[in-house]
């Protein structure tokens, strides 16, 4: 029977409005509130429990779990239960990841929503596998050959694991692209306590259908209901729109075009263009003490938690420090940056890798202030004491 | 045959306008599958709103772009996968996956090994015509031992892949091989994957005389035709001559590809048993906690 969400069994299967739970079973929880009935899993630490808390919960709710047999096969599966009309997910990390990369591209050029929620550890290669790290940022945006923009979250809490799983799949239907949620093996494996959104409180967002006369319906093209909208309506497999979807470079109708220079030029711009025309209005930071900061945290994930220890006790030293956590890395809020930049000294980029969101924060920071780069690497967090040394200038 | 008599009719009814010409070369096999399961489709009479084609890469993943249908032209190799999302998604769907030897016996081997183990409810059409076509006609792992491809130009050492006996293996629940010359048996094999719940495939011998046969000095198209009925053997006078056979026949068939049906069973399909799994929880779970068994 083809799935349908029913809210009251989804909150059946959830239990208790407050529970205390992993960040990996918050991800699987905010599936499922926005209506996930498809998840394609292959095992691997430290985003195992993703996959067991679907295994478990989802035949429960009606939706379908299939343990497929590799993370490529996790990611096409995905794809193609979304074009038959499935909200569908799946999770990883970095090995994985990087399997998935070829039909994360080839999710950005069909214009597939569906959702990967990548718990990140080290690397290169098999690293460490059972710490977290922040190991992707970078390979979220630039990954997958050819040009493309990432939809990318970054949780710091166990509760926002649940609230960007959620977010990711409204921007993924929204903008018919993949969206992820780049949670780390610390967030992951941290167990916090969460708060369950009432139904009445929940804004899902689905993909808009395709709806008008079959014969007048031109699937790869700006939407053909909504105006001034460069998200094409979604023509779901099976309702008899017989569209042909290609990963090859293909015009408006979804015939290949591979050789046109003009179609190719086309589609990509307006496919990355579907995104960043909206960029502004898809900011979401946290903004903490900043207003008289002299020196900025900019910062993300896991990573943001020692930095606001840092900063509360650089606060009761007397020194202006604030914080600017990205919650939604990419696409990345260049201007905001660029005016903090122009209000602060310094920025400050803790991360758990060699340096990777640095470089952005510093292409529209640089005119404006200093950027230092404070990584940390191992599988280890940073401790507050580490990141007031850099405060300090030490 | 139902309402439609000629291939003239046929196309009309199947073909997707406006992807007229194909890209297929003169003497190619790939436009005969697909005319082959068009008259499969009309004779079943599906509504084919609900066919759902998926497809790799390479000239044999090219052809659910000339049908009339929904189809999703994926990455190299991972039709099958892609194909199991689509099925879950709808289960009303029938969903059929072309391929060819490259794209699915050598580097979507896996995904193929464990649809088949799971018996996804699909129909597999694989086309092979023992190369890499599309790119020029490198070395395909279904290529019989001495062949030549540009990959292999001194002659291929390895040893061929029988897709279809590893699908019996697997317990793949219709297991079928033919070549194209002759098409009844595979109109009727197509119908008969279509119809099976759980996991179907369809080998296709299918020439290429560009990327194959021009380099193995197979002749003209014709000749390279007819290397097919030359090279071929039912799989029950195979059986017959290797039984009863002198040394004598037993020598000139050892090396012959046995076609026919090799696996015809009744597993119940991956997304019969998922519902089953579904129903028992939802039993269970209507039961006051604390009941008795």
């Amino acid at each position: 029977m083809k799935y349908k969400r029913d809210p009251k069994r989804i909150r059946e299967v959830l239990g208790k409005k407050v529970q205390f739970i992993l960040g990996d079973i918050a991800c699987v929880y905010g599936g499922l509130l926005a209506g996930v009935s498809f998840f394609g899993g292959y095992p691997i630490t430290p985003a195992s429990e993703v996959a067991e808390g679907m295994a478990r919960r989802l035949p429960r709710v009606g939706g379908v779990y299939i343990q497929m047999e590799d993370e490529i096969g996790s990611i096409a599966a995905v794809i193609g239960a979304a074009w038959g009309g499935s909200k569908s997910m799946t999770a990883t990390s970095g090995p994985g990841f990087s399997l998935m990369m070829e039909n994360y591209g080839f999710a950005v050029m069909t214009e597939t929503p569906c959702v990967i929620v990548n718990v990140q550890r080290t690397g290169p290669s098999t690293g460490q596998p059972t710490l977290g790290a922040q190991g992707d940022m970078m390979q979220v945006r630039w990954g997958t050959h050819g040009d493309l923009e990432a939809l990318a979250f970054a949780p710091s809490t166990v509760q926002e694991c649940m609230d960007f799983t959620i977010e990711a799949f409204n921007l993924s239907e929204k903008y018919r692209n993949p969206a992820c949620v780049m949670t780390d093996g610390e967030v992951g494996h941290l167990r916090e306590r969460i708060v369950i959104p009432d139904e009445k409180d929940l804004k899902l967002i689905d993909r808009t259908p395709a709806t008008i006369d079959k014969k007048d319906f031109i699937p790869f093209t700006n939407s053909q209901t909504i105006k001034n909208c460069k998200v094409p309506d979604f023509p779901t497999f099976g309702t008899g729109y017989r569209t042909y979807v290609t990963g090859l470079t293909h015009n408006e109708k979804g015939f290949p075009a591979t050789d046109k220079q003009p179609d190719h030029e086309r589609l990509v711009k307006r496919i990355t263009e579907k995104i960043m025309d909206d960029a502004d209005k898809l900011v979401m930071v946290e903004e903490m003490n900043l207003d008289d900061a002299d020196i900025a945290f900019v910062t993300y994930g896991a990573t943001a938690r020692p930095a606001e220890s840092a900063m509360e006790m650089a606060r009761k030293n007397g020194m202006k420090v604030g914080l600017l956590r990205l919650k939604l890395v990419w696409p990345f809020p260049d201007k905001l940056i660029t005016k903090l930049a122009k209000d602060v000294d310094k920025i400050i980029v803790p991360e758990m890798n060699l340096g990777q969101i640095v470089h952005p924060v510093n292409e529209y920071a640089c005119k404006h202030c200093e950027v230092v780069s404070a990584p940390k690497i191992g599988g280890e967090m940073h401790l507050p004491m580490e990141l007031y040394k850099y405060l300090e200038g030490k | 045959m139902v309402g439609i008599k000629t291939a003239d009719e046929l196309n009309k009814k199947f073909l997707r306008e406006g992807m007229w010409p194909t890209i297929f070369c003169n003497g190619c096999g790939h436009g005969v599958v697909l005319e082959y399961t068009f008259w499969a489709l009309e004779e079943l009479g599906l509504d084919m709103d609900k066919v759902i084609f998926s497809s790799g890469i390479g000239c044999s993943s090219r052809l659910p772009g000339y049908i009339n249908a929904d189809g999703l032209h994926t990455t190299h190799g991972r039709a099958i996968a892609f194909a199991t999302g689509i099925k879950a998604a709808d289960p009303d769907f029938h969903v059929i996956v072309f391929t060819g030897d490259g794209d699915c016996a050598g580097i979507g081997g896996n995904h193929f090994i464990h649809a088949a183990r799971r018996n996804i409810d699909m129909t597999v059409i694989m086309i092979n015509n023992f190369i890499y076509g599309m790119t020029g006609g490198q070395l395909a792992p279904t290529a019989p031992l001495g062949s030549i491809a540009t990959t292999a130009p001194y002659g291929n050492i390895e040893h061929p892949f029988d897709i279809c006996n590893l699908a019996c293996a697997l317990g793949a629940n219709y297991v079928a091989r033919w070549g194209v010359s002759h098409p009844y048996q595979p109109i009727k094999s197509i119908k008969e994957g279509i119809q099976k719940k759980g996991f179907s495939l369809l080998e296709f011998l299918a020439p290429c005389p560009t990327a194959y046969g021009r380099r193995n000095k197979l002749g003209d198209i014709k000749k390279h035709w007819a290397w097919y009925d030359n090279n071929t053997i039912l799989k029950e006078d195979l059986e017959k001559i290797m039984k009863y056979g002198t040394e004598q026949e037993k020598e000139q068939v050892k090396e012959k590809i046995p076609l026919g049906v090799f696996q015809d069973i009744q597993k119940p399909g991956f997304f019969e048993a998922y519902e089953k799994l579904v129903d028992r929880l939802k039993e269970k779970e209507s039961k006051p906690k604390g009941a008795k068994k």
